[in-house]
């Protein structure tokens, strides 16, 4: 744990892309394999099951430095964070232990099974043996919320450094269903058959929004342009009968999309394809949102299947008859992508039914793209993607060969009514924020809002809200309303369960309107008709 | 009520007295030189006789009695004496009795010891006005020696890696107490023209710190290397610091205790240094004054109080003021420049 925690303290005392990437080769110099095991999977996100309630730790701190609830939960809000709160309450240690990494896990896993009381002794014994930094990351295992501004790309870069290998195939064999409990280090970084797991998934290659002017896409007749879907980008994967579903924050989805089980049987042995998955009415797109209220629930009924029928829309293919044919052009790989799913639509009509090709669009001059860009908000899209033809298929967001053309977000203009302290960075300062829009003569609130302000910006309204507040309840501050935000957002939907009756896609803060007073904020029924129109489209 | 708290400031009818008063009066008491209690327009100023150079300094030739630690002043029956904060140098409590009844208003207080000022002393009172800027639990500072220690360990390692380290602390107060315990022997210490004003006006007082050099505009750059820059918190991020490349910038305060609040100042190094009492050292402070009515000012002053009527059982009140130990975003052009 010394040897982790002081990783971690070095992480977190830099900004500096090369100064994380050289702690991290240095510790896994220092470290035996089954802790470097332990911290890659640590910080590319595979946590632990919890086996102890944070509400329970929370009581074990308070008993252990004397601090009442109300006094704790005072504290709690001004760090904005458990496992550090917890860190700065209890009383200073009485010994050092070092636990390695590996057995500190294997630890909190027997935890599991122990009684409450012996659970909170060994806690409490462990937070007594451990210095600051240690109790700190050890509060952040327990609580699983192991976030520490290393991305999963400087891991992939460290790893390779270390270990002297390409950077894409790290990223590949990092894909996927490992845990430390089930591998080594060894078998993830250097097993010749990286396809033993047959659920691995590949990297998914990522667009950057268009930032470059036209003219320097040269031809338009290079690049592929489709659009940009709303749904759930994923990988649908077919090896030896079995299927997978992957979504691109890398969670196995494959039960909760029955539709695609006839793809086991129907597709190649050795298929990979990439898209949207979409809930699809007949031959049009449905909203977001409808896929949405289905993803959430634990059992599927009939009618949650037949209200939200999904396809995927298919963009690529990355794996064709078990051959990775990522290295070959975009136009080759479209050219396959074609012929397997017209092969499959005259052997099998229902499982072509749940692959629908993306169509591609020929555009001949800038205005036929900019025109496609304006209607695919009526297709439930969200812009254009442009994809050079000669484009292979790369692992993570590149710049050059893939760029998405985003359709500009909707707005609002929204006055602030209430305030919340924040988390993580922006703790102890009042950064999150209700908004409200007029019904009538009074202001509702219809969402809040995180994002999107400077620095500057956050200290600023934070002096502001401490100056202007009206009440307190709990953490949350009521305050005058004066100040006016413009809010943007990718989708608006009716929601019985806000006040306002609607519900924001990404809504986030555009920029502080100086320039208006509170009257010049919308009205909710602009939002209805928003929802009308986004319907409705003429 | 022997002091009450008025829109001017903290007021004494008896005396006709304001201490740290916010708002121009006839007669202020100054706890410390700091601007969030030291305000310009008042027609007579009284404070410890260290403070008197700054003041003049901060607020031009004003009309300014000094007195010592302890010292006695009665004005119509108002015994009033000054006595060690321990926040920066010069810096009282305000000891008032009248009819056997005593007040003590502390300004902002510290009782670890930072080699600068003189210690801290509690005084017995009846009545205790105390800040709250570290009124929560989560605030248990480290032992300064350790601090002290990280500092120089930190400078070290630049200085390996060829970096020049520039370490950020309030002009007064925070600054020269970084100087006294940086180790000469690993390099120069240059600073700040803010800091080096107030560094010249506190060694004619009799205060000694190592030797440091004032940075100007012609001081040669490649000069900087492996040496330590101390500078206001104002020279974050502008192009002051351009001239320290490569460099490693390091903050000192007690808001570094927070992780969110070092993230976010984006500095390579947070030092856990505060002129202000940690938790430990309110409630100790509050214990030895013995008062039973205590008013806490500026800080987590609703959680201080509650804590303290619930666990002290003392009969402890919030107060508003105008002080602002809980700021570490100000602009710091010498006249808001507020410690923390």
């Amino acid at each position: 744990m010394k040897k982790f925690a002081e990783l971690f303290t070095v992480l977190d005392q830099t900004t500096k892309t090369n100064e994380k990437i050289e702690a991290l080769v240095n510790y896994f110099a220092i470290s035996d394999a089954a802790d470097a095991l332990w911290t890659t999977a640590l910080l590319t996100g595979r946590k632990p099951k919890r086996t102890v309630k944070t509400s329970e730790l929370k009581l074990w701190a308070m008993e252990l430095s004397g601090v009442s609830e109300w006094l704790f939960e005072e504290s709690y809000h001004v760090v904005g964070d458990l496992a550090e709160t917890i860190t700065l309450l209890l009383p200073p240690s009485e010994s050092q232990t070092d636990y390695s990494l590996t057995g500190m896990m294997a630890l909190l896993k027997t935890l599991d099974k122990e009684p409450e009381a012996s659970k909170k002794n060994i806690i409490q014994e462990i937070w007594m043996q451990l210095n600051t930094a240690e109790r700190f990351v050890f509060n952040k295992l327990i609580t699983g919320s192991f976030r520490v501004g290393v991305s999963q790309q400087l891991i992939i870069k460290a790893l390779a450094k270390h270990y002297n290998l390409v950077e894409s195939n790290v990223t590949h064999r990092l894909m996927g269903n490992w845990l430390p409990a089930t591998t080594t280090l060894q078998h993830l970084l250097f097993n010749p058959d990286i396809q033993e797991d047959l659920s691995k998934p590949y990297p998914f290659y990522l667009a950057y929004q268009l930032d470059v002017p036209f003219a320097s896409l040269n031809n338009i007749q290079d690049w592929q342009i489709e659009y940009k879907y709303d749904g759930i980008r994923g990988q649908i994967i077919v090896r030896k009968n079995e299927l997978f579903i992957w979504s691109r924050g890398e969670e196995l989805m494959t039960d909760k999309f029955p539709e695609f089980e006839v793809l086991k049987n129907t597709l190649p042995d050795g298929t990979v394809i990439d898209g949207e998955i979409l809930p699809f009415n007949g031959d049009e797109p449905m909203p977001f949102h409808i896929m949405q209220t289905r993803i959430g629930r634990k059992n599927l009924s009939k009618k949650s299947l037949s209200d939200a029928p999904l396809c995927m829309m298919c963009y690529d293919l990355l794996e064709y008859n078990g051959v990775d044919i990522r290295p070959l052009p975009l136009s080759e790989r479209r050219a396959h992508l074609e012929t397997l799913i017209e092969t499959l639509k005259s052997n099998n009509l229902a499982a072509a039914a749940v692959l629908k090709l993306s169509p591609v669009f020929e555009c001949h001059t800038e205005q036929q793209l900019i025109d496609l860009r304006l209607v695919s908000r009526d297709r439930m899209c969200e812009g254009l993607m442009l994809k050079h033809k000669d484009s292979l298929y790369e692992a993570g967001r590149r710049r050059g060969k893939w760029w998405k053309w985003k359709i500009d977000p909707l707005t609002v203009d929204g006055v602030l009514i209430y305030a919340q302290k924040g988390h993580g960075r922006r703790a102890d300062l009042y950064t999150d924020y209700t908004f409200a829009v007029w019904h009538h003569n009074e202001l509702v609130p219809f969402t809040k809002a995180y994002s999107g302000l400077t620095d500057k910006e956050l200290v600023e309204v934070d002096s502001w809200i401490k100056k202007h507040t009206k009440e307190k309840f709990g953490p949350v501050r009521s305050v005058t309303p004066e100040l006016v935000f413009e809010i943007a957002f990718e989708g608006i939907n009716p929601s019985p369960r806000h006040k306002s009756g609607v519900a924001l896609r990404f809504p986030r803060i555009l920029r502080w309107r100086k320039d208006k007073k509170i009257e010049d904020a919308n009205h909710k029924e602009d939002l209805l008709n928003l929802i009308q129109q986004l319907s409705n489209p003429a | 009520m022997l002091l009450k708290f008025d829109p001017y400031g903290i007021y004494c009818p008896q005396a006709n007295v304001y201490i740290d008063p916010w708002k121009p009066v006839k007669n202020a008491i100054i706890t410390h030189a700091h601007a969030d209690h030291a305000k310009w327009g008042n027609e007579n100023y009284l404070s410890h006789h260290l403070s008197i150079p700054i003041l003049k300094f901060r607020l031009g030739d004003i009309n300014v009695q000094g007195v010592e630690y302890g010292e006695e002043i009665i004005i119509n029956g108002v015994k009033i004496s000054l006595h060690p904060a321990g926040h920066i140098p010069g810096s009282a409590q305000v000891r008032l009795e009248y009819k056997g009844e005593i007040w003590c208003a502390s300004g902002d207080y510290k009782l670890q010891l930072d080699g600068i000022s003189t210690p801290f002393e509690p005084v017995r009172c009846h009545h205790f006005v105390t800040e709250s800027t570290f009124g929560l639990p989560i605030y248990r500072f480290p032992d300064s020696q350790t601090v002290h220690q990280d500092m120089n360990d930190w400078w070290l390692k630049n200085k390996e890696e060829e970096k020049t380290s520039v370490i950020i602390g309030y002009a007064l107060g925070k600054a020269q107490r970084i100087i006294k315990h940086l180790d000469p022997a690993i390099g120069t210490i240059y600073t700040h023209g803010a800091v080096d004003n107030l560094n010249r006006i506190l060694e004619k007082t009799g205060l000694e710190l190592p030797p440091t050099k004032r940075i100007i505009s012609d001081t040669n750059k490649s000069l900087f290397k492996g040496n330590i820059v101390v500078a206001p918190p104002s020279a974050i991020g502008s192009p002051w610091m351009k001239r320290f490349l490569p460099y490693s910038v390091a903050i000192c305060s007690g808001w570094m205790q927070l992780r969110g609040t070092r993230r976010r100042k984006s500095a390579d190094r947070g030092f856990v240094l505060s002129d202000h009492a940690d938790w430990a050292g309110l409630n100790q402070a509050i214990k030895e004054t013995g008062a039973e009515n205590v008013y806490v000012t500026h800080g987590y002053k609703s959680a201080f109080a509650k804590w303290l009527r619930e666990n002290l059982h003392i009969n402890a009140v919030e107060v508003d003021t105008l002080y602002e130990g809980e700021s570490l975003n100000e602009s710091t052009t010498p006249e808001n420049e507020i410690d923390s």
